[in-house]
């Protein structure tokens, strides 16, 4: 940790010479001048915060209004990368949905013994009440998020899925539009894949899996829990984008066994809920009896062929540690192929051996909680201290179930603008996925979000992560 | 379109002009007290708390009635839950509960005004600088108003925005006027120029309607002119007549959109009898005063009613 020079950086060779992904990127580049380039920087806040792109902190007054940092340069991947990527992506969604039909379905996997029952039965996302039922179209995973790691020019990992809200997209578009606002002549220059339809395909892929009660044009809705929740705004953005009504939970009511949401006209049926709000929400009848997000009867309808929910209640089964561990044999049982992607070498704690190992090599590894996510909870061995390490020890050996561990990977560089020029920060990224009958639509870009205090592997938003554009350049 | 969003547009709508309202009457105070004595100063900024309908709170905390105190009272402060700080921030959090129906040019004026204003009065307003608070609350509430104008389809949405507005407007003005009302009766101690002209010149800025006044009467300051020119010039633009007036066709497109006529055009064909056809002369022989309740009280029937035919509430 601290030191990035041997990990494999994106823009440049270890000689420092530019990589071709970055070759029109750093010519235009090396024609700015240096004053310009500062300047431009901090007017990308100002154009963030007119724009409204926040996000709600709580604090103990007054809620906070907070920008995710945004940094100029742009993260390039070629146009035969990214077609490498897609396949293994694309591949790897279609195995996530044939492996939801198949746990709410059949269990093939588990007569298989490829998976163990353990894993989803003492799983709080596994929702009995889908068992047996097929959502419309065959869809659980309409809108997912596969995060992706890269080590060095062929070598890109997946460190996680996310099969329930994926959240960021707003982000992917905004950056974009930012920094085609900020620098005009750089897009004449370099010929990148537009991202600006992702909206569009979005409403196209949730129109295409209208329930069998919809009449006519789909009616779309995003289900967000309010002005209050920290992703509002990319609610309230997509929703506008798609032409789609933004509801609250007051807003929908089960009316003649569909639901509906209230208008000034009176009451109009939804045909196809993208929520925003997780399952346990999502109706106080069937989950959290407390719950005011959610629509009293919606599963009842939805059962009955009434609704689209996306995702699919119960998809989140899918996407915990635990689950990752075994995607590789998940993709091969379901597509027949091996993964094209690989995962990251995962020691699950709950096996005697891998816990052994991983107790052994603490200092080395990064340990997560199987139900963890946003970065807490974590133990990153290289930067923790001995008493850290001492403490997450007593914490693994009680309950070694929780936690799985994985390499200290070695992450590649991308470079940041900084007020002493360039400088190397690691990064990730977030590709969205649509899933639909019609075939699954990558939109090439995504999110990618990089860890700005130097030498750091957290790139969570929450943690002092930002973001940048992300370019798929065209061929 | 949502009733929820359909109210929010319409409280949107009701806060901005709600805090260019309160903006104006500061300002129209500010200038009373610079060219006044203390006494009468202190009686101008009495009038302006009185006018808000804030005494209690502000005497709950105060003493006295000065200048800082009365603007710190009305632009800041936590104990004023109508503060225009808190005015504002209802106004834009009204415009993210409405964020999918108004154009991004609307969001984007709306938000920029209120980080300008919420940076503004993070911290008591000084003397030097209340002028300049005052003048963004002016220059938001145009850069909206010319948003909503220049950038809006004309449909439900624009209509639930300019309802708010024509609502809200017709509530200040009758307030105003009402809260000077005694000064404008017909008695004989006041005719023609014993008429305090800086009292009313007050009330006309309060209403942005100085110069108007000025130009349509030739300098003449009397009662009958400035109830003629405040509650019956269908020429100016926060009159009670003109409020009314386009309150009335804003209903009338929504009635035709929704393909019904609910309470809220009801009500309006009532009120508009009750303005229609009345000169001066019978506004005083009714009595000013009882005119303008019974002015307020349909104002806020009308209001009630919109909620309730366009579902704004579950």
């Amino acid at each position: 940790m601290g030191d990035t020079s041997k990990n494999f950086d994106e823009m440049r060779h270890s000689d420092g010479s530019v990589r071709p992904a970055y070759n029109d990127y750093c010519d235009w580049f090396g024609d700015q001048e240096p004053a310009w380039l500062k300047r431009k920087n901090s007017e990308a806040d100002e154009s963030f915060r007119r724009t409204g792109i926040t996000f709600n902190v709580y604090g103990e007054d007054e809620a906070e209004e907070r920008l995710i940092p945004f940094d100029m340069v742009p993260r390039i991947i070629t146009a035969g990368e990214w077609r490498r990527l897609t396949r293994g992506i694309e591949q790897r969604v279609r195995a996530l949905n044939a492996f939801l039909y198949d746990l709410y379905h059949r269990q093939e996997i588990i007569r298989a013994g490829r998976v163990p029952e353990r894993l989803f039965r003492n799983n709080a996302a596994w929702l009995p009440n889908m068992v047996g039922f097929t959502p419309p179209g065959g869809i659980y995973t309409h809108i997912s998020g596969i995060d992706l790691v890269r080590t060095g020019p062929d070598d890109f990992f997946v460190l996680e899925d996310n099969a329930r809200t994926p959240s960021g997209v707003s982000y992917m578009l905004e950056n974009r539009e930012t920094m085609m606002a900020m620098f005009p002549d750089l897009f004449s220059r370099v010929a990148v894949e537009s991202v600006a339809n992702y909206p569009r395909r979005l409403a196209r892929s949730l129109a295409a899996c209208a329930p069998p009660k919809c009449e006519g044009t789909p009616r779309l809705a995003v289900l967000t829990p309010g002005i209050f929740n920290s992703a509002y705004f990319e609610h309230a953005f997509l929703a506008d984008q798609m032409g789609a009504e933004l509801v609250e939970g007051s807003d929908l009511r089960v009316v003649n066994g569909r639901v509906q949401m209230r208008t000034t006209s009176g009451y109009q049926p939804v045909d196809v809920l993208y929520r925003r709000v997780d399952d346990d929400y999502l109706d106080p009848l069937s989950f959290e009896p407390d719950s005011v997000l959610g629509v009293p009867g919606i599963m009842d309808v939805y059962r009955s062929g009434g609704i689209t929910i996306a995702n699919a209640p119960g998809t989140g089964v899918s996407d915990d540690k635990a689950i990752y561990s075994f995607m590789p044999e998940i993709v091969e049982f379901y597509t027949g192929e091996k993964a094209l992607l690989p995962n990251v070498e995962t020691w699950r704690c709950a096996d005697a051996d891998s816990l052994a190992y991983v107790l052994d090599n603490l200092a080395e590894l990064v340990v997560k909680e199987v139900h963890g996510s946003g970065g807490y909870g974590m133990l990153i061995g290289p930067a923790a201290s001995k008493k850290e390490l001492g403490d997450f020890r007593v914490k693994l050996e009680a309950n070694p179930e929780n936690y799985i561990a994985q390499p200290t990977l070695a992450l590649s560089t991308c470079p940041i603008f900084t007020s002493k020029g360039l400088a190397p920060r690691h990064v990730d990224l977030r590709p969205f996925v649509l899933a639909s009958p019609n075939g699954i639509d990558i939109t090439p870009g995504g999110l990618t979000r990089v860890a700005l205090k130097k030498g750091s592997l957290v790139v969570n938003s929450s943690q002092g992560g930002g973001t940048k554009d992300t370019w798929v350049l065209k061929d | 379109m949502l009733g929820r969003t359909a109210n929010g547009l319409f409280w949107m709508f009701r806060y901005l002009e709600r805090a260019e309202n309160t903006a104006r009457l500061l300002e129209a105070g500010l200038r009373m007290a610079l060219t006044r004595d203390l006494t009468t100063a202190r009686e101008e900024w009495r009038s302006v708390i009185a006018t808000l309908g804030q005494r209690a709170r502000y005497e709950a905390i105060h003493d006295d009635y000065d200048g800082p105190s009365v603007w710190n009272f009305v632009l800041r402060d936590k104990s004023n839950p109508a503060n225009i700080r808190q005015m504002f921030g209802a106004v834009r959090s009204n415009a993210r509960v409405a964020r999918t129906n108004i154009s991004s040019e609307m969001w984007e004026s709306v938000n920029e005004s209120w980080m300008k204003l919420d940076a503004m009065l993070a911290r008591p307003v000084s003397q030097g600088a209340v002028g300049d608070v005052v003048t963004t609350v002016r220059r938001a509430g145009t850069q909206v108003h010319g948003a909503l104008d220049g950038s809006m389809l004309r449909n439900e949405a624009y209509h639930f925005a300019r309802a708010g507005t024509y609502i809200e407007r017709a509530e200040s003005t009758a307030r105003i006027l009402d809260m000077k009302y005694y000064l404008l009766l017909p008695s004989l101690s006041y005719v023609g120029s014993s008429l305090d002209s800086g009292q009313w010149d007050q009330v006309l800025r309060s209403v942005a309607g100085a110069s108007a006044y000025t130009w349509l009467n030739a300098g003449e300051i009397d009662s009958r002119g400035i109830v003629q020119f405040l509650v019956l010039d269908e020429r100016f633009p926060r009159s009670l007549a003109f409020c009314r007036s386009a309150l009335r066709e804003n209903l009338a497109a929504l009635a035709r959109l929704h393909g019904q006529d609910g309470g809220s055009n009801e009500l309006m064909r009532s009120a508009d009898i009750q303005i229609a056809n009345t000169t001066t002369e019978e506004i005083f022989d009714q009595g000013l005063h009882e005119f303008l309740i019974d002015y307020m009280a349909r104002n806020a029937a009308i209001g009630e009613a919109i909620g309730e035919d366009y579902r704004f509430l579950a």
